[in-house]
């Protein structure tokens, strides 16, 4: 698109219309792209700029603007990151909610993806009614959810154990990522699984054999979607979650790390710091596949 | 291979019939055409045939066995998608074996049966590539040759040329044709294209609104169509069919041209058919027709002439100096008129 703009434009020019020159000019794409470009990375990435420098700032910087430059650190300190590291349960905090996230993830990728291949390909009786359905269970807010969830996480002896958080994150990632998939099936011609079918696989060979490879890119952009919500997921690990060391790091930064009304900015950022990587590293890899997910189908 | 026996089949999808009770007898080894406008029901019959629709009422079997209830896969055919169907994350390898490997067959069977199919599709060099790097003409020939290691008793082939462009078409159409002489496995072809049925087919079924409206040969079809749908749809340039009635004189069309009538026709009829290339030029005691447009084709010229209000496309073997506005003198040859009943559009025979 970048390449082909110039290019229309310059054909345009040569067709006796002086002003399209000035379409294209340097000052204009400033005006128009470069500027508000830099506006949206700034207040985007902002927030990220403000919580690293917090992170390796030490508390005499931190709570003395006047003195100190508050946009930038006079003498960067591991202070934060060491008594996080050692000081307090996250590296604990971090593990669990990469399994947690990790384990709801596989879960409801399991789910979604018979469940999106039944209403999308099987067709059954009322498949469209339950796709409906699954959609609506999607509009059910957590904080309403989770105080009968509570209850059924209780009686079923889940409470305070990971568990109670692997098995209620699906209830809104399953709606999500099927309905993800069930549009990416949809983007498959159907005569493939025809042709195989004539082929002799049965349903679950062609979903193991033909669909599935070619949902890659859907599979993956779910699961990257689901592995964010569980990673961020705040009301369900606050509820179903007491001990100090079972935390998640969402849950854990802001009720270990405030203490009375005490706020430890420098831990806090750097706690949200580290916790935010390994989104972005995932992100960092799938991310072709993502876009391709969401604007392209499949290809011969 | 095998027969093929459709018998009084029906479709319905909800309350819309889409099969009005078809029969067809398929003989063993035999090139069967179904043809017709789209949204007749050929592609329909042909996916029941395939067992990919359920059917309403009626009978399918092949080679004897009734297989209403038999899946897709124990019916022993193979069938050619329109848009080829080829697995894009498969080799062309990959593609033709997956059948195979499904039913467990061992590596050298495999790698010989997909030589063998490579070697007659002329493949050989391809079987490493995806679908993605290959040409339409090349996917179409991967596609059959899916379908040629399955060895299959019935091949089903729906549209596999319509998305090609016109010079391959006639190339792959010839491939085909060559490959069911070869093979002699029993095949049904579905197309929307009457010269594609006309030239390869050993049987044609003219379809309509979901009936049959005749079965037959091709010179058959085009010789003596049953009626007014088949006469119009076989052949091209189309026959000019024109309405009208049976007058002392001949037969008078509703735009005024009267033509001679063959001797000995039962019945009243109500629509007098000829074709383009049934009309001769005939300079004594023919009829005068006012030229509207010449097209020179080489081998013939198609000649578009007014009688009357009436406009009818002629066909001459001979070179025509006549141009625009020009009159020139023509008669339809009598042996080869066709009149079809006024009510029924049904074939009145001389």
């Amino acid at each position: 698109m970048t390449e082909a703009a110039p290019m229309v434009a310059q054909s345009n020019s040569a067709t006796a219309q002086p002003e399209a020159m000035t379409w294209d000019s340097k000052q204009r794409r400033v005006v128009m792209l470069y500027v508000p470009l830099a506006c949206f990375v700034l207040i985007l990435l902002f927030p990220f700029y403000w919580m690293a420098i917090t992170a390796f700032k030490p508390n005499a910087e931190l709570y003395d603007y006047n003195t100190y430059n508050p946009f930038w650190i006079g003498s960067p300190t591991l202070d934060h990151l060491k008594h996080l590291l050692f000081g307090t349960a996250y590296p604990r905090w971090l593990l669990t909610t990469m399994g947690v996230a990790v384990a709801s993830t596989f879960i409801s990728l399991f789910a979604s993806t018979l469940a999106a291949y039944a209403i999308q390909r099987l067709r059954f009786k009322g498949s469209q009614y339950v796709g409906l359905g699954i959609y609506l269970a999607y509009l059910v807010p957590p904080s309403i959810l989770f105080i009968p969830l509570a209850t059924i996480v209780y009686q079923l002896g889940l409470f305070d154990t990971p568990f109670a958080l692997i098995l209620t994150f699906p209830t809104f990632l399953i709606p999500f990522c099927t309905w993800l998939l069930i549009g990416y099936f949809k983007s498959i011609p159907y005569e493939l699984e025809e042709c195989a079918l004539i082929d002799g696989a049965t349903r679950l060979q062609i979903l193991r054999r033909i669909t599935l490879p070619l949902a890659v890119p859907g599979l993956i952009s779910a699961g990257i979607f689901s592995f964010t919500l569980s990673w961020n997921e705040f009301i369900y690990s606050l509820a179903f979650i007491q001990s100090s060391e079972k935390k998640t790091v969402p849950v854990a930064i802001l009720t270990e790390l405030v203490t009375g009304d005490v706020y430890q900015w420098g831990a806090l950022m750097a706690g949200s710091l580290l916790g935010s990587l390994p989104v972005a590293i995932f992100y960092s890899f799938f991310v072709d596949y993502y876009v391709s997910s969401l604007t392209g189908a499949v290809k011969e | 291979m095998a027969t093929v026996g459709i018998n009084n089949v029906r479709k319905a999808f909800g309350a819309t019939q889409i099969l009005h009770g078809v029969s067809v007898d398929i003989a063993d080894g035999e090139f069967v055409v179904l043809v017709g406008p789209s949204g007749c029901g050929k592609s329909t019959l042909l996916r029941m045939l395939a067992g990919l629709e359920n059917i309403t009422a009626g009978e399918i079997s092949i080679s004897g066995r009734v297989v209403n209830n038999v899946a897709p896969k124990d019916r022993d055919i193979a069938m050619v998608f329109q848009n080829y169907a080829l697995y894009p994350h498969m080799t062309v390898r990959d593609n033709m074996a997956f059948s195979m490997m499904l039913a467990g067959a061992p590596k050298e069977v495999i790698d010989a049966e997909v030589g063998k199919a490579a070697g007659i599709l002329g493949l050989g060099e391809l079987l490493h590539r995806y679908p993605r790097q290959l040409s339409g003409g090349q996917r179409q020939r991967v596609a059959m040759g899916r379908a040629i290691v399955r060895q299959p008793q019935v091949f089903l082939f729906d549209e596999p040329l319509s998305n090609l462009d016109a010079k391959l078409r006639v190339q792959m159409r010839a491939e085909i044709k060559e490959l069911h002489q070869r093979l002699k496995v029993t095949t049904v072809y579905v197309t929307h294209d009457q010269i594609e049925a006309m030239t390869m087919a050993d049987k044609i079924v003219v379809m309509n609104g979901g009936n049959i409206e005749q079965i037959g040969a091709p010179l058959e079809l085009y010789d003596r169509p049953a009626n007014l749908f088949v006469a119009g749809f076989i052949g091209s340039p189309a026959m000019n069919l024109l309405k009208g009635t049976p007058t002392s004189g001949g037969f008078e069309t509703e735009g005024g041209a009267v033509l001679p009538m063959p001797a000995g026709v039962q019945g009243t009829p109500g629509w007098y058919g000829v074709r383009p290339e049934h009309f001769l030029l005939q300079p004594e005691g023919g009829i005068p027709a006012v030229v509207v447009l010449v097209e020179p084709t080489g081998s013939e010229t198609q000649v578009l002439v007014r009688i009357g209000d009436s406009t009818l496309t002629c066909a001459f073997r001979e070179r025509i100096s006549a141009g625009p506005g020009d009159v020139i003198s023509i008669a339809p040859d009598l042996a080869l008129v066709h009149l079809f009943d006024a009510g029924s559009g049904r074939r009145l025979s001389a």
